[in-house]
């Protein structure tokens, strides 16, 4: 559970969250990822900790660079949540689209759903 | 018909949107008369709502009780906080199981799309915790686990 609640708070920022995505396609230093994001170094760093606390990143020495990719699995618990949660919720409004459907006016019936 | 979308925002907030091809009233009264709440909000296949206590009204009170019909169970207790009859909802609720979880503060507006309805449902929890939490009940009620990619939690 502790680890679970370092994830959704090292998922709660829109930065870490996009670094996650720039992550998810290849792997960048600290440098690679501070260009777009208009920051400095210091302040990506920073949240490349979160992230690695979180079990997000790893990061390897690679000389004086320290490139960062996403860890393996790292993400899959917190998806599987919010997954379940989503089916769960998207099953209860699959369901209430068959009600509306059925409750419907004659007159409304004839519209593209 | 789009897809419903769930995100994660700041700490302690979870936003649902769904369209839905029904006017806002009739989403509105899907979502506060016990007769109607009873044949949607079931959650995983299986499951059913034998109480539905849903009183449309500030300070009305609200309890779910879901049972999968071998033993298992579990209810969700409430309160409305304010109606604004068929464009939105605040109300408090908390699932029992049996201890009861931390008040998720929910307000659910039901706008005009179209013909249809866009639903926004916005539940603020009191802290971080309590959300992946909360998030993580669908775990411990047997809910089928399936994977997404992260991408589409942003």
């Amino acid at each position: 559970m502790h680890v679970l609640d370092a994830t959704f708070a090292a998922l709660s920022d829109p930065t870490r969250r996009a670094i996650l995505a720039r992550l998810a396609k290849s792997e960048a230093t600290v440098m690679q990822l501070a260009e777009p994001f208009e920051m400095t170094q210091p302040a990506i760093s920073r949240h490349l900790k979160v992230l690695e606390t979180a079990g997000l990143i790893v990061r390897r020495v690679e000389g004086a660079k320290r490139p960062c990719r996403l860890a393996e699995g790292g993400i899959d618990a917190i998806d599987q949540w919010l997954a379940m949660f989503r089916k769960a919720l998207a099953r209860n409004y699959d369901r209430l689209d068959e009600l509306l459907a059925d409750t419907k006016q004659p007159a409304k019936s004839k519209e593209k759903r | 018909m789009s897809k419903m979308t769930l995100e994660i925002e700041g700490d302690r907030h979870v936003v649902v949107k769904r369209r839905f091809a029904a006017s806002p009233e009739a989403v509105y009264r899907a979502h506060t008369e016990p007769a109607l709440i009873q044949k949607w909000m079931l959650g995983p296949d299986g499951w059913t709502m034998p109480v539905c206590i849903c009183e449309a009204r500030a300070h009305g009170k609200i309890r779910y009780e879901w049972t999968n019909g071998s033993g298992g169970g579990f209810h969700l207790s409430g309160e409305f906080l304010e109606l604004e009859p068929f464009r939105r909802i605040i109300h408090v609720e908390r699932m029992h199981l049996p201890a009861p979880t931390p008040d998720n503060h929910v307000e659910t507006k039901f706008d005009p799309d179209g013909t249809g309805t866009l639903m926004t449902m916005r539940m603020t929890l009191p802290d971080a915790q309590t959300r992946s939490r909360m998030l993580a009940t669908g775990m411990e009620h047997g809910m089928e686990a399936s994977y997404v990619r992260l991408e589409s939690t942003f």
